[in-house]
């Protein structure tokens, strides 16, 4: 198991961190840099509930390994929110419409939601439940998500 | 109508911010300095003699402070019928049978440990069908375990599930028509999002803080408080403080091995000890919803009217016992008291078998039992030759009525819901098209006004009120994200004059938090609710006394309104709710402005007959759906979702919708695509891309109707909503199913390979002259009287 070194941006700042090649994203975040807002639900890729950005993009986490965000930027729930404390419109979205029950799911829903409106910032219905098709939700059956979703889209 | 301030408002979940901002600390999150992790070694036969543990290697590796096996703890018995220990000795009698137990330095030490044990087993003859279990000669799953009179070794467990109303011979006699139907229902697991896991921890004199995900907090405590007396430590005390729950449906209402062996661990090594499930674990180890194979037949009168319901169930155990086999004590409330039926017999059998051990999932057997009835209602229905829509509103439920089962019927918004379905989906025009698309609905009873399961039905609160006029509200209720800590805010800030966002609700720690019997029954909205507002009331008179004395006036001429005290008569006369409390304080002779309240219902335990008005009102709901069935690949594709229920009244008609969306969406899951599958007594499909839980692209759009029949009962008027979402889903769908290609599925989930053999089984059938006296549906061996 070889150690390397990985410099990338996470939630807008700079960072240097030497890493077992084999750890994963989720293992950096959590167990490396205490960030526990991302969540671990099955750890094989299939819940969704690891979702971070790389690049903007959603990924899992949890069998993304951490050697690949060398160079490139992250944006976990913890960074979503601004300098002030301000909620994303997302998170006040997901708040106002119901969208958050046990909350386990949010976090990685939020995640994947904001990859989508990111790129696409005025979804139709299909396009969002698309989105956040590998994200599961066990509390919600999904359409206070999907409407804190649209809501949010037209705020933005 | 009374002008409400908080109730009845959309308010956003109090515990949302922390939530959107990961901020929010669940089991997974928490750590303590010294903390060490603990692994569980599973059994990997299903039945079979321990013939020798060797854990020497495991010990001996670095990191690892100590190793457990059922041979050197000391003897704790858990579990509804106490037939389970944290650690098996002597045979292990499922796949998940705890065998041994490590705790290290670091999960991976512990992973690595767990490879290091070394079990010689002696594999044993297995069962895993429970009739197969129930006949003579069947392995044993417990050996010292008798039964009936002559207390012979059986498989059947000594458990009294018998309800007789009426005379269920004489129902028969009375009908036109009878309809018998077998109907199967298989395990499915919660599929919370969060894991299990817990975390234990001693201090120096050996008392106990358990960091924990339970839905009984109370009742947990006293499990272990038990089980450290088993350890020898008797007079310690339990302290369990919940972390932020990731979804609970049932699955927490006992506790479980995983959590005594944390205990143990953590004892064993005086360091504060965490297991946490992994999703793998979390399929095969923890208790799913109880299958049950159940026969049952309806009967009716020429017109339409029941006339009897006899059912009998048998329950596969598993190997242990927890509260899925006591899932026919609510079985019994569909079976006797949804639509208005004369006579009832119900006979269930719970038999142990080797296959995983079941638990409460949201909804206890109703959902079980009400597919089964409701699926017969479309069936006799159609051999009484009436539009179901017609047989349910002929026989439904009505106020005051008192069940066979002895239940009191207070409000009942049934029929109501029942038309609602109707109107929606246009019933009349779109029933019997039998062209691929159909629509079908049922119907469900519950409770509504708590379930007296215990001795107690009980739940306490203490409010304080400080200087500012901020509410801490110290509830025993436990929120696992269903909003409980929103709605007593809005029930204690409407009872106290104040805003919602003034109240703090407090609910993870026993040491804090009056008693609870558990976020169960569908009860924490209407008893907790109910126990918040009888302290909100007392508190609120204290306050009153303190400020007719500060104003001059009479304490029963004043008010609170908007955070201000005022004089009924004269607005205008009128002091900030602070300014008030400040001058309780700030006085000689002050005094502090706190109140407890302890509400339990007036509802009955069940008598030995299992009668008794088990909850002080019922909640009714109706869901109707329509389908479309692909003939060629035997797909379901739900069009329309109708979901109506009584509620009594919405305290939050945001929370409440979340509620009947998840509940209905869980079940489409239980109706279509959810199973665990057990080949041999093993899990075959842990994790999601195996066990089908619905995406987002799968759910249908939901309409939500709230009924409101504001109980009296009820807090602000009402009734429980958190499991009926998802009990009359499966019959629905099945129903709907066959409007739409006449074929009836009595087996769930129900499959696209189920739809396709019933269809060409059908074809084949049509293409023969049909036996007389079979419907066209041969899954239904009806027998016309009269």
């Amino acid at each position: 198991m070889g150690k390397l070194t990985i410099t990338f941006e996470l939630n807008g700042e700079a960072l240097s961190v030497e890493i077992e090649s084999h750890l994963t994203l989720l293992g950096l975040l959590r167990d490396r840099l205490e960030l526990k807002g991302t969540k671990e639900g099955c750890g094989m890729g299939e819940c969704g509930a690891c979702t971070v950005l790389v690049d903007g993009k959603a990924v899992n986490s949890c069998i993304f390994p951490a050697a690949e965000v060398d160079g490139k930027s992250v944006t976990t729930i913890e960074g979503l929110s601004g300098q002030d404390g301000d909620l994303h419109p997302l998170q006040r979205a997901f708040i106002e419409h119901g969208a958050v029950q046990c909350g386990f799911c949010s976090p990685g829903m939020i995640l994947s939601a904001k990859a989508l409106l990111d790129e696409n910032p005025r979804p139709t219905e299909e396009e969002i439940r698309k989105a956040i098709a590998g994200n599961l939700c066990r509390c919600t059956g999904y359409l206070q998500i999907i409407e804190a979703i649209k809501a949010a889209s037209e705020k933005l | 109508m009374e002008d409400f301030i908080n109730i009845g408002r959309r308010v956003p979940k109090k515990d949302g911010e922390e939530k959107v901002t990961g901020r929010a600390v669940y089991i997974h999150d928490l750590s303590i300095p010294g903390m060490l992790y603990g692994k569980i070694l599973y059994s990997p036969h299903a039945h079979a003699r321990i013939l020798r543990i060797d854990t020497s290697r495991a010990e001996r590796l670095p990191g690892v402070r100590a190793v457990l096996t059922g041979y050197n703890i000391p003897s704790i018995k858990f579990g509804f019928y106490k037939d389970n220990v944290p650690l098996k000795a002597g045979k292990v009698r499922s796949c998940r049978d705890e065998v041994a137990a490590v705790a290290a330095t670091d999960p991976e030490i512990a992973e690595e440990a767990l490879d290091l044990i070394r079990v010689d087993y002696e594999a044993l003859p297995a069962v895993f069908d429970p009739e197969e279990a129930m006949r003579e000669g069947a392995p044993l799953i417990h050996e010292e375990h008798v039964g009936g009179k002559e207390k012979k070794p059986t498989n059947v467990l000594n458990l009294p599930w018998k309800l007789v109303c009426g005379d269920v011979e004489e129902g028969k006699r009375n009908s036109a028509h009878i309809a018998e139907n077998r109907f199967k229902v298989t395990w499915v697991n919660h599929c919370c999002m969060g894991t299990s896991g817990c975390l234990a921890h001693f201090d120096h004199q050996n008392n106990l803080t358990i960091y924990s995900i339970t839905q009984i907090p109370s009742l947990a405590q006293k499990d272990y408080t038990e089980a450290l007396s088993a350890m020898g430590l008797q007079g310690k005390r339990v302290r369990v403080i919940k972390t932020t729950i990731g979804g609970g449906f049932g699955s927490k209402l006992d506790t479980y091995a995983f959590e005594y062996i944390a205990i143990l661990l953590a004892h064993k090594t005086r360091r504060p000890v965490k297991i946490v499930f992994s999703r793998d674990e979390e399929f095969f180890a923890t208790s799913p919803r109880q299958p049950a194979i159940i026969d049952i037949s309806q009967g009716c009168t020429k017109d339409g009217r029941l006339t009897f319901r006899d059912v009998r169930m048998i329950l596969d155990n598993g190997a242990y016992t927890s509260w899925g086999a006591t899932t026919p004590s609510v079985m019994m409330m569909p079976i006797s008291s949804l639509y208005k039926v004369p006579h009832v017999r119900y006979v269930a059998k719970c038999v142990y078998t080797n296959n995983t051990y079941s638990q409460a999932m949201r909804g206890y057997g109703n959902p079980q039992a009400t597919f089964a009835i409701e699926s017969q209602i479309d069936i006799l229905s159609e051999m009484a030759g009436i539009d179901p829509l017609d047989f349910r509103l002929r026989n439904a439920n009505t106020p005051g009525e008192v069940t066979p089962q002895n239940f009191k019927i207070q409000t009942c918004g049934l029929r109501e819901c029942i038309d609602a379905v109707a109107q929606k989906l246009d019933w009349r025009q779109n029933r019997g098209r039998r062209d691929g698309r159909g629509i079908g609905m049922a119907s469900l009873i519950h409770v509504g006004g708590g379930a007296r399961v215990y001795k107690s039905d009980g739940c306490g609160t203490i409010i304080k009120v400080d200087d500012f006029g901020m509410v801490n509200v110290i509830t025993g209720a436990t929120d696992m994200g269903q909003g409980v800590d929103t709605v007593i805010a809005q029930i204690v800030a409407e009872e106290l004059g104040v805003r919602t966002e003034d109240v703090s609700v407090i609910h993870t720690d026993t040491d804090v938090c009056p008693w609870d019997v558990g976020a169960h029954a569908s009860r924490t909205t209407f008893v907790a609710g109910n126990s918040a507002r009888g302290a909100a009331r007392k508190v609120k008179e204290l306050i009153l006394e303190v400020a007719a004395r500060s104003m001059g006036e009479r304490p029963e001429d004043l008010d609170i309104r908007d955070r201000t005290v005022f004089c009924r008569n004269d607005p205008e006369k009128k002091s900030p709710l602070g300014k008030v409390l400040r001058s309780a304080h700030y006085t000689t002779a002050g005094r502090m402005m706190m109140a407890d309240y302890f509400y339990d219902p007036s509802n009955e335990n069940l008598d030995r007959e299992f009668k008794g008005n088990l909850s002080v009102t019922y909640t009714y709901g109706t869901h109707g759906i329509e389908v479309e069935v692909d003939r060629e690949t035997g797909e379901v594709k739900i069009l329309r979702y109708i979901a109506a229920h009584d509620v009594g009244k919405a305290i939050n008609p945001m929370l409440l919708e979340g509620q009947v969306y998840g509940g209905a969406v869980m079940g489409i899951g239980y109706a279509l695509t959810e199973r665990l599958i057990l080949h041999q007594g093993k899990v075959m499909n842990p994790n999601f891309l195996d066990y089908k839980v619905l995406t987002a692209r799968d759910v249908p759009r939901i309409e939500a109707l709230v009924i409101e029949t504001n109980d009296p009962a009820g807090p602000f008027g009402a009734k429980g909503i958190g499991e009926p979402g998802l009990v009359p889903t499966a019959p629905a769908i099945a129903n709907a199913i066959y409007d739409a290609v006449g074929v009836r599925i009595t087996e769930l989930p129900i499959t696209p390979e189920k739809i396709l053999k019933a269809l060409k089984e059908k074809e084949l059938s049509e293409h023969r002259p049909a036996p007389v006296g079979l419907p066209e549906d041969r899954a239904a061996r009806g027998s016309h009287h009269g």
